[in-house]
C-alpha cells in the first residue's frame, strides 16, 4: 500500500506554523517514513500531483488567490485541518476587519507616516490578487474537518495530531499542549 | 459650561436630594430639557451629584432614551417589534424618513426632529405604533406618518396629535392618550371590579405572617413567566436580616408583544398599588418603587395622582388603614429604554442610577437587593393578583386555573388575529381555544413570549397555557399562513442582539451568531451544519450566560427549528465540493474592485 499523501499551504499567515512543523526536528524523518509530501512549501511542489489524505492549512483568506488555493485543497484532500489561530479564527491579519478596506489601503500606500509614494497610487496591477472585504477564517470559505489552536501550535501538538490522524486513532492533546496563557 | 445648564443641573440634583443613586432621574431630566446629556452636562453632574464621569457616561451611553449628542426637540421613535415589522413598519419608517428628509438615527439640521427605531413599546395591538416624545401614536400608515410630520411642523406639540381619546382611563385628563385598552376578555380574577381599599384594610387587620400564609394558600406564582411561588419569595425577604427592606414593582414589560401591564396600569393602578402595599407589609418594607419603563411615561402623571389619592385616603403613607406602624410609601422610578432592565437584578441596578447590567447571583435580591437591602421584585400582574387574594380570599383565587397554576393569566395577543388585545384566561386553557377567542384563522405559528418563550406550530395547539406546559409572561404573537416562521425568528434574534447588555460574551456574541445563521438560511446559503451550530451555540449560551436574557434568548431559534424542521431542511443543503455556500467570492471582492477602478461607492 502506498503511503498517504499530505499537502500543506500557508495562506494569509506568517509561515510560523510551518516553522513549528519543522520544529519536530528529527521526527521529520519518521514523518517522511509515514507520508509522502505532495504540494507544500516544504518541498516547493507548486501543485498537486495526486489526491491527498490530509491537507494542512495555515492562515485565513485575505485575497482571492487564498480562496482559490483553499478551495483547491478542499477538492484535493480527504481531510482538511486548520493549523493555528489565523486559519481557525483569522488571527492577527483579521485585525484589519475593524477598518474599512479603502482606509487600510490608503494608510498602507498613501497616508502612512513612513510612506513615500509621490504618485499616491494604490497598487493595482492585474497580477495582484484582489483583496477580500475582510479576512475570513478558513472554515468560513470551505468546510474544515479539524482545528488545531495555537500561535503557532507547538511541534509536539502538530506531531501528536498528525500521527493520530494518520494512525486512525483519536487525538488526545494534554492540557499543556493547548494552554496558551 | 453655560449658566443655564449649570443652574439646571444644580436644581435637578437638589430635587433628588443630591443623592448619587438617583443619577437616572437627573440624566432623564437633563435629557428632557436640553435634548442630550452632553459631555459638559456630565461634568456638571460629576461636580454637583458626586458621581464619577465614567459612571455618568456609561449610564448615558447604555440607555436608548439618553444620548450625549443632541436629539431633536421632537423625537419620533418607531417601534420595531416583530409584529410591527410584519404590519408595515418599513413603509411607515420610509414615509417618516422621506417626509423629514433624514435617515433613521438622524436629526434635522434645524434641530427640530430626530427619527429612530426602538424596541417594542408595548403597543403591538396597535401596530405599527410609535412614540413621539412621550406620546404614543398608534395604528400608523404612510398617510398618517405624513400627516403627523406636517402637523408637528405646524405646532411642535406631540400631545396635540391626540385627536380621539382612547377608552377608559386613556381618556383621563392626566393621560389623554389615543391608546385603546382592547380588553377582550375580562375577569373573574384580575380584570374585574374590586372594592377600593378593601384589600389593604383586610391585610392591615392580619399579621404579616398571615398575609404571606394567604398568598401561599392561594398558590400564587410570579406572573413574569418564571413562576416562582410568591409567598416563598416573600418569606425569604421577611426572614432576611436588615432594618431597611424594599418592595419593587417591575413595570418594565419589554418582552416583544407584551402590553398587558400597560392595560393594568391604565385601568387598575389602584389595585397594583394595593398589591405593592400589602407585599411591603408582608415582607416588612416601608419603601416601594414602581419601576416604570420609559415607553409608558405617558401614564406617569396619572399614576402619581392615584398614589396621591391613596395617601389622602390613608391607604399609603404612615399608619396605613389606621394600623400603627404600618408605614409604606411608593415612588415611581422611570426607566430609560432598556429591555434587559426587566431582569430583576438589572432593574435594581437601574434603580440605583447605574447601567442595567444584571448582577451575579447569589446573593439574590431577597437577600441583597436595592442599595444592598433585602428587596422583593414582583411583576405588575402578580401584585394585582395579591390585591385580589386579600380582597376575595385565597380560595376564590385558587379554585380558578389548575392545581399547579392557580388563578388566571393575562395574555397580550397580537399579530394575525381578528381581535388583538388583552385576554384574561384561566390557567390550563388550550392554545387552540385562545386562538379561537382571538378570532385567528389558519394560524401557522404562535410565538409565546416570556423568559421561556417559544414558537409553536399547529401540531402543538392543544397544549395548555400554564407553568408546566406553555409558560408565558403574557405575550402571544400570532402569525398567519403567509408569514415565514424563520423570518419571524430572525426578527426576535435581531431584537435580542440589540438588547443584550454586552456584559458577558456568550450572550453578546451568541445572539449575533444565531441571527447571522438565520440570515444565511433565509438567503438560501445555509448548510445542514448550520442547524447543528444553532444547537451548539444555544447550549453554550444557556450554560454560560450571566442572566436570564442570554440563558433563554435562543429559544425562538430552537423552538422554530423544532416546530418547522421541514422548512429549514428545504432551505439548507450540502455543497458537493464541501465549499461554504455562504461564502461569495464575487461579493467579497467587490469593494477591492471598486477601489482599483476608482469607482464611486
Amino acid at each position: 500500500m502506498s503511503k498517504p499523501r499530505i499537502a500543506t499551504t500557508s495562506l494569509c499567515g506568517c509561515f510560523g506554523c510551518h516553522m513549528s512543523l519543522l520544529d519536530i526536528d528529527e521526527r521529520i524523518l519518521a514523518l517522511a517514513e509515514l507520508v509522502e509530501f505532495d504540494k507544500s512549501p516544504i518541498n516547493d511542489h507548486k501543485d498537486f500531483t495526486a489526491r491527498c489524505a490530509v491537507g494542512l492549512i495555515e492562515g485565513g483568506c485575505a485575497n482571492a488567490e487564498n480562496v482559490h488555493v483553499l478551495r483547491r485543497f478542499r477538492e484535493q484532500c480527504d481531510v482538511l485541518v486548520s493549523v493555528g489561530d489565523c486559519a481557525t479564527m483569522g488571527g492577527i491579519p483579521a485585525l484589519r476587519n475593524l477598518v474599512p478596506l479603502e482606509e487600510c489601503l490608503r494608510e498602507a500606500y498613501v497616508d502612512g507616516p513612513s510612506v513615500f509614494n509621490p504618485g499616491g497610487r494604490i497598487p493595482d496591477d492585474p497580477e495582484i490578487p484582489m483583496l477580500l472585504d475582510k479576512v475570513y477564517p478558513a472554515q468560513e470559505v470551505v468546510r474544515i474537518d479539524y482545528h488545531i489552536p495555537g500561535c503557532p501550535p507547538s511541534a509536539d501538538t502538530l506531531w501528536k495530531t498528525l500521527t493520530a490522524l494518520l494512525g486512525g486513532t483519536s487525538v488526545e492533546l494534554p492540557y499543556e499542549l493547548i494552554k496558551y496563557d | 459650561m453655560s449658566t443655564s445648564l449649570e443652574n439646571a443641573i444644580v436644581e435637578v440634583c437638589a430635587s433628588v436630594g443630591n443623592e448619587p443613586s438617583r443619577l437616572m432621574d437627573v440624566a432623564r431630566e437633563i435629557q428632557a430639557r436640553f435634548g442630550c446629556v452632553s459631555a459638559e452636562a456630565i461634568d456638571g453632574i460629576h461636580t454637583h451629584l458626586g458621581v464619577s464621569r465614567p459612571t455618568a457616561r456609561s449610564l448615558v451611553s447604555f440607555y436608548s432614551f439618553l444620548s450625549e449628542k443632541p436629539k431633536g426637540r421632537v423625537v419620533i421613535r418607531l417601534c420595531d417589534d416583530p409584529v410591527d415589522r410584519l404590519f408595515g413598519h418599513d413603509r411607515v419608517l420610509k414615509a417618516f424618513s422621506d417626509e423629514l428628509g433624514i435617515p433613521v438615527g438622524g436629526t434635522t439640521t434645524d434641530g427640530a426632529f430626530s427619527l429612530e427605531r426602538t424596541a417594542c413599546i408595548g403597543m403591538s395591538d396597535h401596530a405599527p405604533a410609535a412614540l413621539v416624545n412621550e406620546t404614543p401614536v398608534t395604528d400608523l400608515s404612510t398617510d398618517k406618518a405624513r400627516e403627523i410630520v406636517a402637523e408637528l411642523r405646524a405646532h411642535m406639540s406631540p400631545d396635540r396629535l391626540v385627536k380621539k381619546l382612547g377608552d377608559g382611563n386613556n381618556g383621563h385628563p392626566l393621560v389623554r392618550s389615543m391608546v385603546e385598552n382592547h380588553i377582550r376578555k375580562a375577569g373573574p380574577i384580575v380584570l374585574t371590579e374590586h372594592h377600593h381599599g378593601e384589600a389593604t384594610r383586610k391585610a392591615a387587620a392580619m399579621s404579616p405572617t398571615e398575609v404571606i400564609r394567604s398568598v401561599k394558600a392561594a398558590r400564587l406564582r410570579g406572573r413574569g413567566g418564571a413562576g416562582f411561588p410568591t409567598g416563598i419569595k416573600w418569606e425569604m425577604a421577611r426572614a432576611a436580616p436588615g432594618p431597611r427592606k424594599f418592595l419593587v414593582c417591575n413595570a418594565d414589560e419589554g418582552e416583544p408583544g407584551t402590553f398587558k401591564d400597560r392595560v393594568l396600569l391604565t385601568e387598575f393602578p389602584d389595585r397594583v398599588f394595593a398589591g405593592m402595599t400589602i407585599a411591603g407589609y408582608a415582607i416588612g418594607a416601608r419603601e416601594g418603587i414602581l419601576y416604570l419603563r420609559a415607553e409608558y411615561a405617558y401614564l406617569r402623571r396619572f399614576l402619581e395622582d392615584v398614589l396621591a389619592q391613596r395617601r389622602a385616603e390613608g391607604l399609603l403613607g404612615k399608619s396605613i388603614a389606621a394600623r400603627h406602624s404600618f408605614d409604606f410609601d411608593i415612588r415611581i422610578q422611570m426607566g430609560a429604554g432598556a429591555y434587559v432592565c426587566g431582569e430583576e437584578s438589572a432593574l435594581l441596578n437601574s434603580c440605583e442610577g447605574l447601567r442595567g447590567d444584571p448582577r451575579n447571583r447569589p446573593p439574590f435580591p431577597a437577600q441583597k437587593g436595592y442599595l444592598g437591602c433585602p428587596t422583593i421584585v414582583n411583576n405588575v400582574e402578580t401584585l394585582a393578583c395579591v390585591a385580589r387574594i386579600l380582597d376575595a380570599g385565597p380560595a376564590t383565587f385558587s379554585e380558578y386555573g389548575t392545581k399547579q397554576s392557580a388563578g388566571s393569566k393575562l395574555l397580550s395577543i397580537s399579530g394575525d388575529v381578528g381581535m388583538a388585545g388583552v385576554y384574561e384566561v384561566p390557567f390550563g386553557v388550550t392554545l387552540r381555544d385562545v386562538l379561537t377567542m382571538a378570532d385567528s384563522r389558519e394560524t401557522q405559528a404562535v410565538q409565546i413570549g416570556g423568559p421561556s418563550g417559544r414558537m409553536v406550530g399547529p401540531s402543538e395547539f392543544d397544549r395548555t397555557i400554564c407553568y408546566d406546559d406553555l409558560a408565558t409572561g403574557g405575550a402571544m404573537a400570532v402569525f398567519g399562513p403567509d408569514r415565514n416562521p424563520i423570518e419571524i425568528a430572525r426578527l426576535y434574534m435581531e431584537f435580542f442582539e440589540d438588547e443584550s447588555c454586552g456584559f458577558c460574551t456568550p450572550c453578546r456574541v451568541g445572539n449575533g451568531l444565531l441571527r447571522r445563521g438565520l440570515d444565511k438560511v433565509l438567503a438560501g446559503r445555509g448548510e445542514p451544519s448550520d442547524l447543528v451550530q444553532f444547537e451548539e451555540v444555544a447550549r453554550t449560551m444557556k450554560a454560560t450566560s450571566r442572566c436570564g436574557l442570554g440563558q433563554t434568548s435562543f429559544n425562538p431559534v430552537l423552538t422554530t427549528l423544532a416546530s418547522f424542521r421541514p422548512l429549514f431542511d428545504s432551505l439548507v443543503k450540502e455543497d458537493p465540493k464541501k465549499f461554504r455556500r455562504s461564502f461569495d467570492l464575487e461579493a467579497s471582492t467587490r469593494e477591492a474592485a471598486r477601489i482599483r477602478t476608482g469607482g464611486a461607492r
